[in-house]
């Protein structure tokens, strides 16, 4: 059933060899076939401006105002590109090498050369663009050294850079939209998956203004609708972020592949109180030169600035001295929590650790910090009232990026043919967990590079098939089925609103199937998400109305993260040893270290639907490693 | 915290609108703006009454998506601050606060405090890019940026989209978001080619929406979340008079 398609022959020939045998479509037949592009951020705006300049018809879906609002934005760090710049021994299979081992060799060799391989490409498009990147003073660009690597191949636009890339890929698909190759609609969220013969051949979509339930058809469906981290209500994520559309194409009968690894970030603000509705990302960028520490004494009262040196802590470098501060992101993220639930944390809610900048600032005087790192440095004083030039920086982990997601072959198609899957959407390339700045780049890559060739491989045999009816009955009762699943959450009317339960669920996730996780804690997770989905639909409030109502779009949201939530602890439970992002209590070495089993779990799970309330089915995909040999991930 | 609010409900775009009174308790000083307002929602579904729809997204203060009139300036009292970033220290127990939808004939209300900002995407259609097509691109240190250009260029490439530019100037100019596009591209060799037919397309555009006439009274680069400097409307003006002068 899972056919990943990977093709023959050397790693390095793989990618051109298939691009060299894809089918192709022509040109003039191009304007035959439309395509259905489900958000807009670096993946959606990417593929659908790619697809718009080919000549194929597209229409692009996102919910937000408008396509330059999606949360690729928001990443501030930095983009991977193995251009070997600083001639310091960057190629293309150091890259994938980086990328293979950082995800704890959990993802195929095949899709993370191409993605180091696309990587130089990206930055040549870039700045084609316009994208303004960082540059040396001769004019030629700069780059830095990111968590988890030890040479520079981080590009990045201030701290800034998710923002600039989305601009680039968001104006690229303004001109398309200007050339009447893509049609946009704003403001309008997938609802359902039309699958007719096997086949993916249009959505369900709600205008979000009016509320109409409207039918789209396409020769083939592209989700690239970002991760569903949000699913822990306290994440660093947009607030709109969400698993809806791979949820409902995953009840379709699209797999699920991986769904509990959920990167947890190293560097977010902590939690300060109640009614707190999202964590702030601080870019990792600053590890470069923030150290981390906490108090070698529990529940030190003193201020930072008052513990003298040798009474702090600075675990990282103690327990990693090789990457220090620049360890991965999960080895940064349990090493915090374990500090903090040692009784070392720090702050009000003793749940956060220090970032210090002194030394840095000592050494390379406060101008230079504030070149590198200035608006992360307002944006902290904003949030916190606090001057991190004078007194350290508290940051905690928070749920950040899902390495889970659809499953998709080499081709980026999901289970259901004609239905992809791109960027944080699908589960390929970053194994068990994503280093720093390759996710804007695994963005942009599928939707520029990959997608255009693969996409065109099945359209190749769909030119003669016409649009699908959109009065065929399968429209006709994914349309009646949303219609019923609104309708059903307006007339619950109890007396909680959505935020309630998905808080209650961010909790259960959070204690039991977050950083650290044991088989009796996820079997208590299963049996509380179940009483908490049981409790939703007896008490859910939804305001009545079919316009704008945002309370509805959160209820359908939360209604989709009661059963993934689910998935989640499945998935994590079935895994009986500590890899990347998953952090099993039972499978640690005797100093602590994740404890990763390949004999038995050197796989994919990808997961099928059974229905409401059975339990999902488990396929195995083997991962074979011909080009590296695992080895245990250390970094001290 | 006690806050006291007046906000401003419009079912519709067609529907009449008024300001509405609702009281606030125990509003903590580390909320955010838009939290206290989530405070409020909670509140008013307990008592039946529909809850206030705002636009906001990622609350970090990048993605551009919310934007209010908080006591008459947008996106309320700080200097270059969103209203994701605005916190309720800044005011004081007991305060009375106006909420209102940005204002501008271009910006339709579309319910509550959510308006239609649609038309900055228009003018992005008309020219706002560099006409590249993916897959073409010569290598990237070909083009050789000294770091200064870079840097100026990216001070309006900075620009988020917000809006309150247009909602705080007396004559609903889209000025300072159009010319920070221009600018961006103006200053990079990438975008040099086009530059002519880009200004004169978008500044049609920015005219054909509904914006007003920028008449230099420099509240935009004030109330602006990025700190978009007016000198970009200098360089708009600049591109446009010298794009008409050598129009064909």
């Amino acid at each position: 059933m899972l056919e990943s398609k990977i093709p023959d022959g050397p790693l390095e020939d793989k990618w051109s060899n298939y691009k060299a045998h894809a089918k192709l479509v022509n040109p003039a037949n191009r304007k035959k076939l439309e395509i259905i592009v489900v958000g807009t951020g670096l993946a959606g705006s990417s593929i659908a401006a790619s697809l718009g300049e080919m000549g194929y018809k597209v229409k692009s879906f996102c919910f937000q105002d408008t396509p330059r609002r999606a949360h690729s934005v928001a990443a501030q760090g930095g983009v991977n590109a193995c251009k070997n710049y600083k001639n310091d021994g960057d190629s293309v299979f150091r890259m994938f090498y980086d990328t293979i081992k950082g995800g704890d060799f959990r993802a195929r060799e095949g899709n993370v050369y191409r993605l180091a391989e696309c990587s130089t490409s990206l930055i040549d498009q870039a700045v084609a663009q316009g994208v303004p990147f960082g540059r040396e003073y001769g004019g030629y660009l700069n780059n830095r050294s990111f968590g988890g690597v030890q040479v520079s191949r981080t590009f990045y636009a201030r701290g800034q850079t998710g923002q600039q890339l989305l601009l680039g890929a968001y104006q690229a698909l303004m001109r398309q939209v200007a050339a009447g190759t893509v049609q946009l609609f704003a403001r309008h969220e997938m609802q359902d998956l039309v699958v007719i013969d096997g086949k993916a051949k249009g959505v369900i979509i709600r205008n979000m203004d009016t509320g109409a339930i409207e039918r789209h058809a396409g020769h083939a469906v592209i989700l690239a609708t970002g991760g569903f981290g949000k699913i822990y209500f306290l994440s660093t994520l947009a607030m709109g972020c969400n698993g809806s559309a791979i949820w409902r194409a995953h009840k379709k009968g699209a797999l699920i592949a991986n769904p509990s690894w959920t990167q947890i970030h190293p560097t977010s603000l902590p939690q300060s109180g109640e009614y707190q509705s999202k964590l702030t990302l601080m870019s990792e960028s600053l590890r470069n030169d923030g150290r981390i520490w906490v108090p070698k004494q529990k529940d030190d009262q003193r201020p930072p600035n008052q513990i003298p040196e040798e009474e702090r802590d600075y675990y990282l470098e103690r327990r990693y001295p090789a990457f220090g501060n620049l360890s991965p992101r999960d080895i940064a993220s349990r090493a915090a929590k374990e500090r903090i639930d040692a009784g070392y944390g720090i702050g009000p809610l003793k749940n956060a650790v220090y970032l210090d900048f002194s030394k840095a600032i000592r050494e390379q005087g406060e101008n230079a910090i504030r070149k590198k790192y200035g608006n992360l440095f307002r944006m902290y004083q904003k949030i916190t009232n606090v001057n991190a030039y004078t007194e350290p920086m508290r940051i905690s982990p928070a749920a950040h990026f899902s390495m889970g997601g659809l499953w998709v072959d080499y081709e980026l198609m999901t289970t259901i043919p004609g239905l992809y899957a791109l960027g944080e959407a699908n589960f390929a390339d970053h194994g068990a967990n994503r280093l720093g700045a390759n996710s804007l780049l695994q963005a942009c890559v599928d939707g520029y590079f990959i997608t255009p060739y693969t996409i065109a491989n099945y359209l190749a045999d769909e030119i003669r098939t016409p649009l699908a009816d959109l009065n065929h009955p399968a429209f006709a009762e994914a349309e009646d089925n949303v219609k019923e699943q609104l309708r059903l959450l307006l007339a619950i009317q109890g007396k909680q609103p959505a935020d309630f339960f998905h808080r209650a669920l961010g909790k259960i996730l959070y204690d039991k199937c977050g950083l650290s996780r044991s088989a009796a804690g996820l079997e208590e997770a299963i049996t509380a998400i179940k009483d908490l989905r049981k409790d939703f639909y007896k008490d859910l409030y939804v305001p009545q109305g079919l316009g704008v109502n945002a309370e509805l779009e959160k209820a359908g949201r939360v209604a989709d993260y009661l059963e993934l939530g689910e998935l989640m602890c499945y998935d994590a439970l079935t895994r009986n040893e500590s890899c990347g992002a998953h952090f099993r209590e039972e499978y640690q070495t005797p100093d602590g270290e994740a404890l990763r089993v390949d004999k038995d779990f050197s796989f994919i799970s990808a997961w099928e639907w059974q229905g409401a309330d059975k339990p999902p089915l488990l396929h195995k995909e083997p991962l074979h490693f011909e080009f590296v040999t695992p080895t245990v991930r250390s970094y001290k | 915290m006690h806050i006291r609010l007046k906000v401003w409900r419009q079912e519709t775009q067609d529907a009449a609108g008024k300001m509405e009174s609702y009281e606030l308790n125990n509003v903590s000083d580390d909320m955010s703006f838009l939290e206290m307002l989530d405070m409020l929602n909670e509140q008013l579904m307990k008592q039946g009454i529909r809850p206030v729809e705002f636009d906001h997204d990622c609350r970090e203060g990048i993605c551009g998506q919310c934007g209010i009139m908080i006591n008459g300036r947008p996106h309320g009292p700080l200097k270059n601050t969103t209203t994701c970033q605005l916190h309720m220290r800044t005011f004081r127990d007991g305060d009375e606060i106006y909420v209102e939808p940005f204002r501008a004939t271009a910006f339709p209300v579309k319910c509550d405090l959510k308006v239609d900002r649609s038309p900055f995407d228009r003018i992005i259609q008309s020219g706002g890019f560099i006409s590249t097509n993916t897959g073409q691109a010569p290598e990237a240190n070909t083009t050789r940026i000294s770091s200064p250009l870079v840097e100026s260029a990216f001070d309006a490439a900075a620009c988020i989209g917000c809006g309150a530019c247009v909602a705080v100037c007396k004559n609903s100019s889209a000025a300072l978001f159009t010319s920070a596009k221009i600018t961006h591209m103006a200053l990079l060799p990438q975008g040099k080619e086009e530059a002519q037919a880009r200004v004169l397309n978008m500044v049609k555009q920015m005219d054909e929406e509904g914006f007003g006439h920028c008449s230099n009274t420099e509240a935009c680069e004030a109330e602006c979340p990025q700190e978009i400097s007016v000198l970009h409307i200098a360089r708009m003006n600049w591109e446009f008079n010298k794009a008409h002068a050598l129009k064909k």
